[in-house]
């Protein structure tokens, strides 16, 4: 649920500790910049950056993102905490995502998911305890047609059948086919338009 | 009838039509050329509108019109590109980017023109990385042959194009949601008026369109606008992509006038090819999740844009239907389509944040074996106090959640009486006494307070 505040029990940034991002991660927002009007668009590029390098975005991480976006540290975790793919605490080197969704439902996920939760141990949204996976429901990921559907990071399984389920996940384990977490790492971008001045904007909300 | 030539399918299967040479060697991009080197903008607009293109995102809202909404005397101009597709049963927009991503830019290119827009941005759910991957292919390839960029085909035209990822809301597919999100902030819809056209993306001017509407663009431009309307029904102008979920023998996308019937698309052999062995339709949901649901009875609804509402549906929505089988609980699937609304609810609005838990806490209950026949009335009781058709919510988020719950409640009455009569006894008691007490203390809604919106 979006409007839920799921957690309260990270500890409060150690205003002492070394900085978590590092040089390339923060140029590398930087070059979302140009992109946009406001620096805060560039919030989602630069989570999910921050996600990628990192495996989650901790509250030091926000505070420096604001940081580098010169925007509110609580503007930061205000957009990370609506949106499901953004986690603020460590999970599994592999991010199991399960659709359970209405068509993948009537292709049977419902036993998918309980033979993952067996073979791994692991409850829904939990993370097994060496570290290695996590276990995400989600809703419709647009594969239906190949439901029931499972990404395992960034790799699409289809038509998964519960009994290829301890194959599959062998698979992942053993042969590496691990694949980075969504990244965007594309060239940066040549400017969108002239950066128009803020006298502008108003200017235009007036007329 | 001769057999149906796909449009906007038409490059599939072609080896490497992801190359830019590969399409260009195909007749693509000529109709950008057209546009940018002989057509002025406005005219442009006039096309598409005579062309009576209806937007594919599931509004309907035709496409032409919603250009001529900018205001004449704009500097800046944004399109939005909606590729966020989460619409349970929808996958059409990723067929479209996955086998022809080129067709897409270059509907970019000619509708970013025609709307003078500066900056077009692509916004892709996250879960596409496949698709992120092929398109940003793409685009790096049209960038590097000039097509987007500055001085485009020699004209004083600019336009710049980019993918913007987003992060796992339903609501974010939402126009406003969309641009807010884009923004940076939370994917909470804004309040409407001003629409976007007027103010929307940095407070600019903005147009946001499906993925679909716009890949029929550079077609319209190639064929003429007799062409297009030649094809579909009367006020549903057009090729569409439908898409076929669940336990049929061919799952997928396919193309086809405006205006196949539903029966059509599940056991046709061009389309579904029928159910899977030992399975018998119970039920469809024709046009993604949040349109409602047919009876098996009702299948020979035909799916454009004015049929489906005699059927009791919102709209044509997507055009993607999930087909459920006989053997499948109507319990859970109950449960199943309210528990979405109620994830994807994005809680800005009490009558939609509200409404949409207490509806998949009502329909969890009756899934377990402890529904009363009165939670039925209840159900329709809520679906129609919840929307923004009634003035109660921001978006549309709320009525698509109605539509689904409403209609497989009234027309599957029968079953889910049924069930509840052959529960176990004293289960309701049980659950009053021992899982919660306050569920069961709701009030029947006999004489409102509220007036029904819907
Ligand atoms: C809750 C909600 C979710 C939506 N999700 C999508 C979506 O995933 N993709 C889409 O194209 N339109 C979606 N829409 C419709 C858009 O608001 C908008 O009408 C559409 O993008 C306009 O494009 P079109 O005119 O080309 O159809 C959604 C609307 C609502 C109310
Ligand atoms: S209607 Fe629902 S989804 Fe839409 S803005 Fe309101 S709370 Fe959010
Ligand atoms: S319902 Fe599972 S991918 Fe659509």
């Amino acid at each position: 649920m979006a409007w839920q505040t799921i957690d309260r029990l990270t500890p409060v940034v150690d205003e002492k500790a070394p900085p978590v991002l590092s040089e390339a991660v923060r140029e590398k927002i930087r070059s979302f910049f140009p992109r946009y009007e406001t620096r805060r668009a560039a919030l989602l590029p630069a989570l999910h950056v921050v996600q990628d390098a990192l495996g989650h975005v901790s509250k030091a991480a926000m505070k420096e993102i604001a940081e580098v976006l010169e925007i509110p540290p609580s503007a930061v975790m205000d957009t990370l905490s609506f949106y499901t793919h953004f986690w603020d605490h460590p999970k599994g080197k592999k991010v199991i995502v399960l659709c359970r969704s209405l068509s993948c439902q009537v292709m049977g996920a419902d036993r998918v998911l309980q033979e993952v939760k067996d073979q791994l141990k692991v409850e829904e949204h939990g993370t097994t305890a060496d570290g290695q996976y996590s276990l995400l429901t989600e809703e419709c990921l647009a594969a239906c047609d190949h439901a029931p559907c499972m990404l395992i990071n960034e790799k699409m399984h289809k038509r998964v059948k519960a009994d290829d389920v301890a194959k599959i996940i062998k698979d992942v384990k053993n042969a590496d086919v691990t694949m980075p977490r969504s990244h965007l790492f594309d060239k940066p971008a040549a400017a969108a338009v002239e950066l128009p001045k803020t006298s502008d904007v108003k200017e235009m909300k007036d007329a | 009838m001769a057999k149906y030539e796909p449009v906007l399918l038409k490059n599939v299967g072609v080896p490497d039509i992801r190359k830019l040479d590969v399409y260009r060697s195909r007749g693509g991009y000529a109709s950008a050329k057209k546009v940018l080197t002989e057509w002025t903008p406005d005219q442009a607009v006039e096309i598409i509108k005579s062309s009576g293109l209806r937007g594919r995102g599931g509004a309907g809202f035709p496409c032409g019109m919603k250009w001529s909404f900018l205001p004449p005397d704009r500097k800046i101009t944004y399109l939005c590109v909606n590729a966020d597709e989460s619409e349970p049963g929808t996958f059409c927009n990723r067929v479209l980017m996955e086998e022809d991503p080129h067709q897409l830019l270059e509907g970019i290119l000619i509708a970013g023109f025609a709307t003078r827009s500066t900056a077009a941005y692509i916004y892709m759910r996250v879960e596409f990385h496949e698709q992120f991957h092929i398109l940003q292919k793409a685009l790096d390839e049209a960038y590097a042959a000039g097509l987007f960029g500055k001085k485009l085909f020699g004209t004083d035209y600019n336009l710049e194009c980019y993918i913007h990822r987003g992060a796992g809301a339903y609501v974010c597919g939402e126009e406003t949601g969309l641009i807010e999100s884009l923004e940076g902030k939370r994917g909470w819809p804004r309040i409407k008026p001003p629409f976007p056209a007027i103010e929307g993306l940095f407070r600019r001017p903005t147009v946001v369109n499906n993925v679909e509407t716009i890949c029929c663009v550079p077609h319209i431009v190639e064929r003429g606008v007799e062409w297009f309307k030649s094809i579909g029904t009367e006020n549903s102008a057009g090729p569409k992509l439908y898409t076929v979920s669940g336990p049929v023998k061919r799952p997928g996308c396919f193309e086809a006038p405006l205006g196949l019937s539903c029966r059509d698309l599940i056991f046709g052999d061009d389309y579904g090819q029928g159910m899977l062995e030992g399975k018998k339709v119970k039920g469809c949901i024709p046009g993604g999740l949040s349109v409602g649901v047919l009876t098996e009875k009702e299948l020979d609804c035909k799916l454009d844009f004015d049929d489906v509402r005699k059927y009791g549906l919102l709209g044509l929505g997507t055009a993607g239907a999930i087909v459920i089988p006989h053997d499948a609980d109507i319990r859970h699937v109950l449960a199943n389509i309210t528990r979405f609304y109620s994830h994807e609810s994005c809680g800005q609005c009490t009558q939609c944040r509200e409404g949409t838990n207490w509806l998949y806490k009502i329909a969890k209950r009756i899934a377990a074996g402890a529904g009363r026949v009165a939670d039925l009335d209840l159900i329709v009781e809520v679906t129609k106090n919840m929307g923004m058709m009634g003035g109660l919510s921001i978006c549309g988020l709320p009525d698509g959640a109605a539509f689904p719950i409403r209609t497989i409640v009234e027309k599957f009455r029968d079953e889910f009486e049924d069930h509840i009569r052959r529960q176990e006894p004293g289960r309701v008691e049980y659950m009053i006494k021992h899982v919660n007490p306050a569920a069961y203390e709701l009030p029947i809604l006999g004489s409102r307070s509220v007036q029904a919106a819907v």
